[in-house]
């Protein structure tokens, strides 16, 4: 699903994001991505989404070679994948329910859809009700949750995730890392950035550790996807 | 739902799901149905977007409703004069002005030898004691001449080349220029003259007020554009969320292009309500000066296809500056 050929980041300042890095992501399979920052984690996401581009080797989506995508296709490629970010990047000038609904609007689809599909997602994530709440009154928990309907509302079969538990407490990143192996028992690809090894250990999936750019570790899960 | 969801993934095989062309498992129905639902959102989010700040939109508009009444107001002035001018056609004479030293007899002579021409259909004497009484009860200044030792008007013939040849200015001239070889005239006018100076200077102000129209144009091409810009810069983090999940350019010029639009819209619409202020603040003295001059004339506004041609004009305005602004801007606002 998801396939990393020898992909080196070199940034124009001469930082290596990236070394040579190597690995793949079968369908379906849910996989950590740690290491302190700095070490490269939100570099290889933001080359899944098409934010970076590697300065060599080669990056493949479903077999679809990502350097052969038109700038004019990029937006219809992102609507493939589910992004959950660790600042949220909601948006506070409209209401959860219109937050969950803008990737559906966005990829055109009829409004009697639309409702049944956000309503399905913010429901997966137990956020029903607050449908007409603006998401700045929300809690820590349930804007990362509310980013995570929006993430998934369009059936994306791949969710990428930058520190989805960045700023919660322990109980409820358990939380937010169960809803995310859910999405991944349904055949989603899940790929999660975070620098929390203990919580991350304690999932038992694939853990793909980085270091400065280089993978150091690639640690099996405890039961295949 | 996940139920759903698994056996669809099932039915379907090999995993082979990546899109990048647009949205291909949706039917044409259903695109075109998406398509004209985010048109709508578009369009009443950039209705809504004027609405809550009203004042600001109206500013907004009335600097673009300005900026094209100035140049439409300008034509429909043009347009009236040219109207006057035409009206005006109908009596060409030759003013001829005769020297002081002219005595009565050679002036006779010189009426009958004028009227043998071929080219010159009625010859009129307005002696100068008849002009002297003229003036003194048309202008009012009777007292003022009173004053005067002796008369300072010249005897006037008033000569009306022959019909036909009113308008042809090249034959004025060379009529007026064989006059003025006899030795009798001190000075040739013809009104045709002074008609062509008019007709000319109206040329004039019809080419001004079209640079002015395309000068004014470009200025409302670079507000809205700005204000575009302005409402982009304040939705820049929307702008990148909406681009991280998918959203093409299009979809995030849509609203501004509206925006764009309806400022152009009322722009129009406004400066047509200007110009009909300004038409119906002049039309009270306009009659006034026409019924001195017996004439029928009227002020012509803008009309029905004015108001069109306006708001068409507007709008598109409009929508090129927001067009370009967004453009412009779009590409330096990537997600980081």
């Amino acid at each position: 699903m998801i396939l990393f050929d020898r992909v080196n980041k070199r940034y124009p300042s001469g930082y290596e994001a990236l070394k040579s890095l190597s690995f793949n992501l079968d369908f379906g399979e849910m996989a950590f991505l740690t290491g302190h920052s700095g070490a490269g984690k939100s570099t290889l996401l933001k080359m899944l989404i098409l934010m970076e581009k590697p300065t060599s080797g080669q990056v493949l989506v479903d077999g679809q070679n990502l350097s052969r995508i038109h700038r004019n296709q990029i937006p219809y490629y992102r609507r493939n994948i589910g992004v959950v970010f660790q600042n949220h990047q909601l948006l506070f000038d409209r209401n959860v329910f219109d937050n969950v609904a803008l990737p559906l609007l966005i990829s055109g689809l009829q409004p009697r859809d639309i409702g049944r599909r956000v309503r399905a997602a913010l429901d997966k994530v137990g956020l029903t009700g607050k449908e007409k709440m603006n998401p700045i009154i929300l809690s820590g928990g349930e804007q990362q949750r509310l980013g995570i309907a929006r993430a998934v509302v369009h059936k994306p079969k791949i969710l990428l995730a930058d520190e989805p538990t960045g700023n919660l407490d322990p109980q409820l990143s358990e939380e937010i890392m169960n809803l995310f192996q859910n999405f991944c028992e349904v055949g989603v690809t899940v790929l999660i950035a975070s620098h929390d090894l203990d919580l991350v250990s304690s999932m038992g999936q694939r853990l793909l550790k980085l270091e400065k750019g280089i993978l150091v570790e690639d640690e099996e899960g405890l039961y295949d996807a | 739902m996940m139920h759903n969801r698994r056996r669809r993934t099932e039915s379907k095989g090999p995993p082979s799901f990546l899109t990048i062309k647009d949205k291909s498992q949706i039917s044409f129905i259903g695109k075109l149905r998406g398509y004209m639902h985010s048109h709508h959102l578009a369009f009443s989010s950039a209705i809504y977007r004027l609405f809550s700040q009203p004042f600001r939109a109206l500013t907004i508009s009335f600097v673009v409703a300005i900026a094209l009444s100035l140049p439409s107001g300008l034509y429909v002035a043009v347009m009236n004069l040219q109207k006057i001018a035409n009206i005006e056609d109908s009596s060409t004479t030759i003013t001829v002005f005769l020297k002081m030293s002219a005595t009565q007899p050679e002036i006779n002579a010189l009426q009958e030898n004028l009227l043998l021409d071929k080219n010159i259909s009625t010859v009129s004497y307005i002696s100068s004691q008849q002009g002297l009484d003229d003036f003194r009860i048309e202008s009012g200044f009777g007292d003022v001449l009173d004053i005067l030792d002796e008369n300072p008007l010249p005897a006037v013939l008033l000569v009306q080349p022959k019909t036909g040849a009113e308008y042809d200015s090249n034959f004025l001239k060379q009529l007026a220029s064989k006059l003025r070889t006899e030795t009798l005239i001190e000075n040739v006018e013809v009104d045709i003259v002074w008609l062509n100076r008019l007709k000319a200077i109206l040329a004039i102000a019809e080419s001004l007020s079209l640079m002015l129209g395309a000068i004014l144009s470009f200025g409302v091409l670079l507000i809205i554009g700005n204000v575009i810009s302005l409402a982009l810069d304040n939705r820049r983090n929307e702008v990148v969320v909406v681009k991280l999940i998918g959203g093409t350019n299009a979809y995030i010029r849509r609203p501004f292009l509206y925006t764009g639009f309806w400022y152009g819209v009322i722009g129009g619409f406004l400066a047509w309500v200007f110009v009909a202020i300004a038409l119906y603040w002049m039309s009270i003295p306009v009659a006034r000066l026409a019924e001195l001059y017996h004439s029928f004339f009227k002020l012509e506004g803008l009309g029905f296809f004015g108001l069109i041609a306006l708001v068409s004009v507007g709008s598109a305005l409009g929508l090129l500056g927001a067009w370009l602004s967004v453009t412009r801007q779009l590409s330096t606002i990537e997600p980081k």
